[in-house]
């Protein structure tokens, strides 16, 4: 066993063993859920600090045979785009863990799901083989709709089964267009560098043209591309802390990456010709996104719907096929992860104890709950982009992109942070200060384990805030070869 | 009619089918021996007796030869015979606790359940018209039994009618269709027929009317739209392991019977063949799944589905007459998804039994509410089985429906592929629902404590703890160990106490069901050959491919 496969099946394995115990030990099975999550986050951090990005390219590499009858094998390795996610499941598997040791309604099914669902985020990113990247692809999002309808709230059977019809429908375009390609490249082998680097020969452009929309919009439902985000701010409105911090932080991470490695590095020409369409589209999104977080008044929702206007971005920044653009996607898939993965943890904090998520129904929360506001207010800064904290540094990556290539869209994304200032600022503002709501007096702070969490997640997005080289030198080395084959502006 | 002698006949090449009727007498007579309070003991002679004959069949692998020129004993006939002998030891296991519980006189039950898994491997051993339908009635009769096996029940007693009714009707057809054949061919045996459909005999009238009897009379044994009407009734009324049995093995056994027929005897007419399957597989797994949606009976959703999953099948068999490889693939990928779907439904039926015997047969979908709760190992069967059926990864169904599907992509039927997929689908909104009833519904009869005697209680739970050294530490350990530096002055972690899952009140007391041992085995080693063809398939590919060229080899 190599790193990657360790730090993929440690999950996976854990929640077998999981299952194995008797329900009257809950702590056995938070205890077997930590010891897996800090085994991958462990390796995480091995890879984080292991990978060269000098040699660039796919490394920490495995490979295993799986079915030999189709040419299926499975190949593990990381690159410069993936080495990011991986550590941002890591941590959000992590800290997800933490904050869930206070469930007491059936904690082991929910950590076998839980953890069967982060082992399939793994192996999507892990994965060099497009077969195997599509099966934990959906390995993700199966679990998701019985961690919302058992453990969930808000309109939770709705939001559950939106949740997982979408995802199904999104797989159902990624599965055709993976056949195509695979049959299209004479039924040998999912191998992505053998499918990129013969992409000239094997895919036609007429192919191309067809496909690259086929996967974009496949991926495109997970990741909360508008028109098909309307499962986003529901699903983390009904789902239950560590899921929503999950689905949020990760799950549409995975639908933006899978832009990238599939649809972006395979087909290039598909890429060029379709650009000014998803540009649209993510525009429309980051644009809408944000008018709708104006909009709502529960915690959750605002911080969905601010996720939908960042995905957003993150569209825009891939669609440009510029440099400056894809850099700064990736690193704000990464800031993004982070930052409502903070979020929500902060969120299940409190709805907790006051069972009602409601914004104008607190008030000086700041006093009563002095860390949980602090980490709040930086979640909501590195949301607006305040310098300093990972998501400025992304964000101006994108616009700058932006600018090179459609300078409309340039303007429109910077008048988004500007809707996205009003909505945070104003959250924050009407919650935590002002007069104290006597009906919440008696509120405690965090528990320990959620201030572990919040101080993890907020250290994260302090250190690549404030010192992004590494990250951008290692992100930069395996995206510039990707905006080379399409022709971007470098 | 081939002639042959008795003296010099290969007896040993039905070894397994000797054990099975010996089984039979067996069963009977340990019954008389241990009288009606040790059905146990009779219920597991069939278990070891069926898994010795299973071990038989097994070593029999790669042997080749015709039984008097009627039976054919290959690697597809031993591959079919075994699914049917693990499939019926696991409706064995899953029989006892049931049998128990709502069946008198369970000793006859079990042998019937053997003589059926004997019908069956018959059925895939045939390779003359009249074998193959005395074969069919050896399980038919046994079905129209186990079905009707509840004596005392209104509905097993109705559905059992109806079966006998129509499957004789069907029956008549069947065999009507033979005798036209006869008639205008002049033999039974399958190679004749590819004979004289190869010459110009196969225009003739009463050679189409009787291959239209024919198709007709398995299309209602596969359960074919639109042969299908008796079999929601019947898998409704009958008692669950008998749904089990029938739509584990039965549905597999036509399948076995339909493939060696078409491939051996009726190869020439493929091209009209092709048509009819292709519609019938459109009609079959469209309706199956459309009229799945409406149903509030989990033992009904399960007949639809099963229906549906017939029609994923039938649109391999298709593509059996495109060029190549194809046909190989084809037959693979039918074989794969008949054993994954018998593991797969035999961990759901299990779970649907293992409910049933403690709630008092009860079959309404919303009658699983909180099953997770009061039977967490039931429920995750039942789960598990229904991903799987919904071709999710991880499970049998994902890597049985990409054998099955590939091969019809191959041979230019991609519309055909798109079609299943989504019904696939759409088959996941109603095997969520079931799931929402079991994970996102209270159970009946739930009683939530307020937040003092949530607080009593743990307290009272603490005291027990304590007194086992180890568990107190190790419960600290886990709660506080990583974040609290041990300084928390309460000697209860708070949030064991005053756990919510967003809104809902945690500290629920709920009745838990008992489930038998037998049960267990019965479940996991459905999930285990499950789990085995989600995860590492190649073996059982590899099986499955040897029976397919077995198939092929004319």
């Amino acid at each position: 066993m190599g790193y990657l496969s360790t730090m993929t099946v440690a999950p996976f394995v854990a929640a077998l063993l999981i299952m194995l115990v008797p329900s009257n030990r809950p702590w056995l099975t938070r205890l077997i859920a930590l010891g897996a999550s800090l085994v991958s986050f462990a390796i995480s951090l091995v890879v984080l600090a292991g990978y060269s990005w000098q040699a660039g390219g796919f490394q920490f590499r495995e490979t295993y045979q799986w079915l030999p009858q189709f040419g299926v094998q499975v190949l593990l390795g990381v690159d410069g785009i993936s080495v990011p996610m991986v550590f941002l499941n890591a941590i959000v598997l992590l800290t997800g863990t933490i904050v869930t040791f206070k469930i007491a309604d059936r904690p082991k099914e929910f950590y076998a799901l839980f953890l069967v669902s982060v082992a399939g985020v793994f192996g999507v990113f892990c994965s060099v083989d497009l077969f195997v990247l599509f099966l934990t692809y959906d390995i993700a999002g199966l679990p998701m709709y019985i961690l919302i309808v058992a453990w969930g709230s808000t309109r939770k059977e709705y939001a559950a089964m939106k949740l997982a019809m979408m995802h199904v429908a999104g797989s159902l375009f990624v599965w055709v267009g993976m056949l195509a390609i695979y049959v299209q490249a004479g039924s040998k082998s999912f191998d992505l560098e053998f499918l990129a680097a013969q992409a000239q020969v094997l895919f036609p452009p007429a192919f191309q043209q067809i496909f690259f929309p086929v996967i974009f919009i496949g991926f495109g439902f997970l990741a909360a591309m508008w028109p098909l985000h309307t499962w986003s701010p529901d699903g983390h409105g009904a789902a239950p802390t560590a899921v929503s911090m999950v689905a949020a932080g990760v799950l549409m991470k995975l639908g933006a990456y899978g832009i990238i490695r599939v649809a972006v590095w395979l087909l290039p020409v598909g890429a060029q010709f379709w650009s000014p369409f998803f540009v649209t589209l993510g525009t429309i999104g980051a644009v809408y996104g944000g008018v709708m977080a104006l909009a709502q008044r529960d915690f959750k929702f605002v911080i969905a719907n601010s996720s939908v206007s960042h995905m957003g971005y993150v569209i825009v920044g891939i669609a440009t096929l510029s440099l400056a653009g894809m850099n700064g996607a990736i690193l704000q898939m990464f800031s993004h992860g982070v930052m409502t993965a903070l979020f929500f943890a902060m969120v299940g904090a409190l709805y907790d104890q006051t069972h009602t998520r409601e914004v104008g129904m607190f008030g000086g929360l700041a006093r009563t709950m002095p860390w949980f506001t602090g980490f709040f207010v930086i979640a909501a800064l590195a949301s607006l982009g305040l310098p300093g904290l990972s998501g400025f540094v992304a964000e101006l990556l994108i616009f700058l992109g932006a600018f090179q290539t459609y300078p409309v869209v340039g303007f429109l994304c910077i008048a988004t942070v500007a809707l996205a200032a009003t909505y945070m600022l104003r959250m924050v503002a009407r919650a935590f200060f002002g007069p104290i709501n006597p009906q919440w007096t008696h509120l405690r702070d965090l528990l320990p384990a959620e201030w572990i969490a919040g101080v993890l997640l907020v250290a994260t997005l302090v250190v690549v805030g404030v010192y992004p080289a590494p990250f951008l030198d290692m992100i930069n080395a395996s995206a510039a070869p990707v905006i080379e084959r399409v022709g971007g502006v470098r | 009619m081939p002639s042959f002698d008795t003296a010099t006949l290969p007896y040993g090449l039905l070894a397994p089918q000797w054990i099975l009727t010996a089984l039979i007498f067996a069963c009977l007579t340990v019954d008389l021996i241990v009288g009606p309070r040790g059905h146990r003991a009779v219920g597991w002679v069939a278990v070891l007796g069926t898994a010795v004959a299973a071990g038989a069949q097994a070593s029999l692998w790669g042997t080749r030869g015709t039984f008097a020129g009627v039976l054919r004993i290959d690697e597809y006939s031993a591959l079919f015979n075994l699914i049917f002998m693990v499939g019926g030891i696991g409706v064995l296991l899953l029989s006892f606790d049931y049998a128990e519980r709502f069946l008198g006189q369970p000793a006859e039950f079990y042998a019937f359940v053997i003589a059926g898994i004997l019908g069956m491997g018959l059925m895939a051993q045939a390779q003359e018209l009249l074998t193959a339908y005395i074969a069919l009635e050896l399980l038919s009769f046994s079905s129209y039994i186990l079905v009707s096996y509840a004596r005392t029940n209104l509905k097993s007693n109705e559905a059992g009618l109806k079966y006998v009714i129509l499957g004789s009707f069907s029956s008549a057809i069947l065999l009507y269709g033979v005798s036209l054949l006869y008639g205008a061919i002049g033999s039974t045996m399958f190679t004749d027929i590819h004979a004289a459909l190869s010459g110009a005999g196969a225009s003739s009238a009463t050679v189409i009317v009787g291959l239209v009897m024919l198709t007709a009379g398995l299309g209602f044994k596969l359960a074919a739209v639109p042969f299908h009407l008796y079999s929601p009734d019947v898998y409704e009324g009958a008692p669950t392991p008998v749904t089990a049995f029938l739509s584990v093995a039965s549905k597999a056994a036509a399948f076995a019977l339909t493939m060696r027929l078409v491939v051996i005897g009726l190869w020439p007419v493929r091209g009209q063949l092709s048509d009819a399957f292709a519609v019938l597989a459109i009609l079959t797994m469209t309706l199956g799944n459309v009229v799945a949606l409406r149903q509030s009976n989990i033992k009904r959703l399960m007949a639809y589905s099963s229906i549906a999953q017939a029609g994923y099948a039938l649109a391999a068999i298709a593509a059996f007459f495109a060029a190549g490889d194809i046909p190989t693939e084809a037959s693979r990928g039918v074989i794969l998804q008949l054993v994954g779907y018998m593991f797969t439904t035999l961990a759901a039926f299990g779970g649907i039994i293992a409910f049933q015997v403690a709630n008092n047969g009860r079959e309404r979908i919303a009658d699983l509410a909180g099953l997770s709760r009061r039977s967490p190992f039931a429920a995750f069967a039942l789960t598990s089985a229904l991903f799987s059926l919904a071709g999710m990864p991880i499970f049998s169904g994902f890597v049985t429906k990409l054998f099955l599907f590939t091969p019809v992509a191959k041979a230019n039927m991609l519309w055909m592929v798109a079609i299943a997929i989504v019904n696939s689908t759409v088959s996941l909104f109603y095997y969520l629902q079931v799931i929402n009833q079991m994970y996102g519904k209270a159970p009946a009869g739930l009683v939530a404590i307020n937040a003092a005697e949530a607080e009593a209680a743990a307290h009272a739970a603490h005291a027990h703890e304590a007194g086992h050294g180890d568990d107190h530490v190790g419960a600290h350990g886990a709660a506080h160990g990583a974040h609290d530096s041990g300084a928390h002055p309460e000697p209860v972690a708070p949030w064991a106490v005053r756990g919510h899952t967003d809104g809902m009140p945690t500290e629920l007391r709920y009745p838990l069901d008992r489930l038998s041992i037998e049960t267990r085995v019965g479940i996991l080693v459905a999930l285990a050959g499950m789990f085995l063809i989600g995860l590492y398939p190649s073996p059982i590919v590899d099986l499955a491919q040897g029976a397919s060229v077995a198939l092929f080899t004319r």
